[in-house]
């Protein structure tokens, strides 16, 4: 067993696991953040991506000894209270999801995608979230979801500055 | 009890039916608060891991698990021969034949494996790292069986077997005649009389439904009670088919969908892993979870489509179609599953689809193969049926010479004609062809994009485009009871749904319908707020646990807003009857005098006083002043059993640019227009169609199950298997016709599958319009690149991307005259 220190979304953990454990597993299954989810095994789906230091990751490709000393976020630390994030108010709006269960990584990408790219194209988006597999949606809403909330954090941004 | 004042200027309520409602469904969805199976824990839960044969065909030589059961933390280790006597068989709830032959389906094997996956032995251990890593240390030894695996030499004489208790590997021979059935005309005679015919061969390849939350339950014991938690469609049919496999008394089983992330019929299944479940807690006492990874999925669960189609159409000269023939073999896997032999029975009534043949005949063989068994993947039945006939009809056009619109047209069911008889028997109930077709050609941009698939063709432009078409009916609402049980069906077709109206005026919505993602307790919750007149958010669905709604028979088949939806309706009606005598009495008037608008009961042409529903509740939950001769309670229940199916249609259009030099196709444009009947939800609707096609789409374009010539599944990872991405899919354009289906009172028809089912043909289609000129008159799907090319530069359907001796390979080929059997 390894000792791992993490803060995710805004506590503090402090954890022997295995070091074989995946950070996805260590979330889920020690941490008990079940918002984040395992959907293959190859790395593909992207189902269980989370922000690892502010950067988009699959979870399932990080082991939790690689997520020590660091600040993870998961869908469930976005909001701001009852305040969504404009993501995820975005694919409400949107309708971006049905059975949800692509959403939480659909989400945590799609942020990363704005971060990196504040004002993308269609074309953009759609290459921006190609690690994220979606099997309900079509993907139509979901790249509307991100336009409106690429409309929404940037005008934001502007006020603030 | 108050009675309360009315404006004096009469408000139209408005209504929540039709309305863009955002879904109530997503407020735990995109925050992470959901209640996937796999979230549940239970205390002293255990954790089950199978070892699955490797082989596809072979006998159990030798399986010691001695090693397994001395691991650390493992409590136990199970093989088939442990829970041989108790584990029955995997129901199968469609006997399409009298005769038809199952050999049974244990849920973990015993003597012999059959498919590569098949359950051999189970581990149960403290947690899931060491069940998995306890299996590693079972010793196994198999003696391998030939294996089979493509349909056309199974069904050969003298061919090996695969159960080597049957006589041959056909388990049924289904056969529809319109003729024999007093519907259509003499086929043969049709055939003989034809002045044209066109016969092919079309493969639907081998899909895996692919939902993104894995399969997954939870089983807890209590006494002698069990709760199944699972990722299921079909929380009802899993309870009585659970109870039935195992011999716990349904009364003492219950079974739950927590939040379930997509289904597609893949989870309409009573999987062998939900059967072992229940069998391992009650054998231990104690609650397990079961968690599948994802290749285990790819390679378990069940697929969908694998058919072989030979279809013959007979015309005049002038395109009036004359007859239709069609002859399937419907891959079956290894075993037969829930509803594994009906799925191509299903589609059976659908291979006519708009057009008004005289005569039609449909003979099908299922057969069984060394694979993992096929069920309902979405469309079931009819996107097979759909393919081939919309296919078909561009094949006759090009015989004929003529456009291939105009050939539809010249035999699709005019508008004026509904409700129309088909040569299957069906009754069509309503729609308009035309309608939607003139407004798809418009959405799509049709006239401008045949000018430059002119001016592309003229210019011998590399990248050529084509335009495809699919006009298609499907038959939704599944089903009316009879019907069912005139097809043999083992259940019927009805819903149920009740209606609790609570002292403080919310209410309580339970409905037999299990949503995955449909958006269920959004529209239920408009439906309610219209029929009864209460605030939208006053209303809470509640469904998916057998304890909370005891009957149902859950979500496939486009059923749920038009039969549960209406059982919904019908409850609310009762509801409603029941408040009325309430507020009769209360208000001192006769019934009749009452008229009941925006949820209030009023007194005809007595403006000023009323009584709301909301406070009839209230009223009858104390129960202090009410009707003699009636219960203290408004709430109710109804069960709807629909008298006809109800028969979505629509055109799709995609226009498709095929590079000639490289084989990459893509598509330009794809539009279609849906007549799904009267819309609840728009938002909702829209995105069902989008989810289909995308679906629909990847069929034709990227999916397929291949397996090797030793029957390993080679595409077990999603790696391998292509769900396409937001970068392999176009924007949809999509618009709606509105003709109300006629069997139900919400006139609805069904959205799910409707965009799975209509777009494949017209993609295909697309790309062949592209390159006809070229030689090429089809190409197999999924049409990669490589295919593509193939077809464009050696000729013939793109060839095999699969291993000899399974099914797309080496078979029968598509000639300019029709077919070549296999060699």
């Amino acid at each position: 067993m390894t000792q791992i220190n993490v803060r995710v979304d805004g506590a503090s953990y402090s954890d022997d696991v295995e070091p074989r454990t995946l950070l996805v597993h260590y979330l889920r299954e020690q941490l008990g953040k079940v918002g984040t989810v395992v959907g293959c095994d190859t790395s593909n789906c992207g189902a269980c991506t989370v922000h690892l230091d502010g950067e988009s990751v699959k979870s399932c490709t990080v082991l939790a000894v690689q997520a020590d000393g660091s600040e993870v976020t998961t869908i469930e630390g976005i909001a701001d209270g009852k305040t969504l994030h404009p993501m995820q108010k975005a694919f409400h709006e949107q309708h971006g999801l049905q059975c949800g269960y692509c959403t939480p990584g659909m989400i945590m990408a799609s942020i990363d995608l704005l971060k990196n790219n504040p004002n993308p194209s269609e074309h953009e988006i759609r290459e921006g979230i190609e690690g994220n597999l979606c099997r309900c949606t079509g993907y139509v809403n979901i790249v509307r979801a991100v336009q409106q909330a690429a409309g929404e954090m940037s005008s934001t941004a502007g006020a603030q500055a | 009890m108050t009675l309360t004042d009315e404006p004096t200027t009469a408000e139209t309520p408005v209504k929540e039916v039709g309305n863009a409602r955002l879904r109530k469904e997503d407020a735990r969805l995109i925050t992470g608060k959901t209640s996937w199976t796999d979230n549940m824990v239970l205390p002293g839960m255990l954790h089950m891991a199978f070892l699955r044969s490797p082989v596809a065909h072979g006998t159990i030589s030798h399986l010691d698990v001695s090693a397994a059961k001395d691991r650390p933390n493992v409590v136990a280790v199970f093989t088939g021969q442990d829970f041989k006597d108790e584990q029955g068989s995997i129901p199968c709830a469609w006997p399409v034949t009298p005769d038809m032959v199952n050999p049974g389906h244990p849920s973990i094997a015993v003597d012999t494996v059959n498919h590569v996956g098949e359950a051999v032995a189970i581990v149960v251990a403290r947690t899931r790292t060491a069940a998995v890593d306890a299996v590693e240390a079972i010793d196994v030894d198999y003696e391998t069986l030939p294996v089979v695996l493509d349909m056309e030499q199974a069904v050969e004489d003298g061919a090996d077997l695969v159960h080597a208790s049957t006589s041959s590997n056909t388990s049924y021979h289904f056969v529809f005649d319109a003729g024999e059935a007093g519907t259509g005309t003499d086929t043969d005679a049709a055939f003989a009389d034809a002045e044209v015919t066109v016969s092919r061969r079309f493969v639907q390849q081998r899909l895996i439904p692919a939902f993104m939350e894995p399969r997954s339950a939870v089983v807890g014991v209590q006494g002698d009670n069990y709760t199944l938690w699972s990722a299921t469609q079909i929380p009802h049919i899993l309870r009585v088919m659970g109870a039935l496999t195992t011999g716990i008394p349904e009364h003492k089983l219950r079974v739950v969908a927590p939040d379930v992330g997509g289904g597609f019929g893949g989870k309409l299944q009573v999987c062998p892993e939900e059967i072992l479940a229940l069998l391992v807690a009650r054998r231990l006492g104690k609650p397990v979870k079961w968690t599948e990874t994802r290749s285990e999925s790819l390679m378990t669960a069940h697929h969908g489509r694998d058919q072989v189609q030979f279809i013959d159409v007979a015309a005049k000269k002038d395109g009036t179609v004359t007859g239709l023939r069609v002859r399937l073999l419907a891959d079956m896997g290894a075993y037969l599953r829930l509803i594994t032999p009906g799925v191509p029975a299903l589609g059976a009534f659908m291979f006519p689809g708009i057009y008004k043949f005289p005569a039609y005949r449909f003979e099908c063989d299922g057969v069984f193969t060394n694979k993992v068994p096929t069920d309902a993947y979405r469309g079931a039945g009819r996107p097979e049926a759909t393919f081939a006939i919309e296919r078909i009809m561009d094949e006759l056009a090009v015989e004929l010479a003529m456009d291939p619109m105009e050939l539809r047209r010249k035999n699709w069911i005019n508008a004026e004609e509904f409700p129309f008889t088909t040569v299957a028997g069906l009754q069509y109930d309503s729609g308009d062809y035309e309608q939607a077709t003139q407004a798809a050609l418009e959405l799509l941009g049709y006239d401008e994009l045949r000018a430059e698939q002119k001016q592309r063709r003229e210019s011998n432009d590399p990248v050529q485009l084509g335009i495809g078409i699919s006009t298609f009916t499907e038959m939704c609402g599944l089903a009316p009871s009879r019907v069912l049980g005139s097809l043999s069906f083992g259940a019927g077709g009805w819903e149920q749904a009740s209606i609790r109206m609570l002292p403080t005026g919310k209410v309580e919505v339970v409905t037999g319908s299990t949503p995955h993602g449909q958006g269920h307790e959004t529209a239920w919750s408009q439906i309610v707020a219209d029929e009864l007149g209460v605030p939208f958010d006053d209303v809470e669905v509640l469904h998916g646990d057998t304890a909370i709604s005891s009957r149902g028979l859950d979500t496939y088949g486009s059923r749920s807003l038009v039969v549960g939806g209406t059982a919904v309706v019908k409850a609310a009606e009762k509801v409603v009857a029941k408040a009325r005598k309430i507020a009769a009495h209360l208000l001192e008037a006769s019934e009749d005098d009452l008229e009941f608008s925006g949820g209030k009961f009023s007194v005809k042409g007595t403006p000023g006083a009323g009584l709301g529903i909301q406070e009839i509740a209230l009223a009858i939950f104390a129960a202090h002043d009410y009707p003699e001769g009636i219960e203290p309670s408004i709430d109710a229940e109804a069960a709807f059993d629909p008298v006809n199916f109800s028969f979505p249609h629509g055109t799709h259009l995609c226009a498709m640019e095929v590079d000639t030099e490289t084989g990459f196709v893509k598509i330009r444009k794809y539009a279609c227009v849906d007549d799904i009947g009267n819309i609840v939800n728009p938002i909702i609707v829209e995105g069902q169609m989008h989810g289909g096609l995308a679906q629909g789409i990847s069929q034709a374009l990227y999916e397929e199950a291949i397996y090797d010539a030793d029957g390993n599944l080679t595409t077990g990872t999603f790696v391998d298997y292509l769900v396409p991405s937001a970068a392999d899919l176009p924007t949809f354009h999509t618009g709606n016709t509105t003709h109300a289906a006629t069997s139900n009172p919400l006139g609805a028809k069904g959205v799910g599958e409707a965009g799975c089912i209509a777009s494949t043909p017209a993609v295909v289609n697309a790309a062949l319009d592209a390159v006809r000129h070229l030689g090429v008159s089809d190409i197999l799907m999924p049409l990669t690149p490589e295919r593509v090319w193939r077809a464009i530069h050696q000729g013939g359907d793109g060839g095999a991307r699969v291993a000899e001796g399974s099914n797309a390979y080496g078979g029968a080929t598509t000639t300019e005259t029709g077919y070549e059997e296999a060699k």
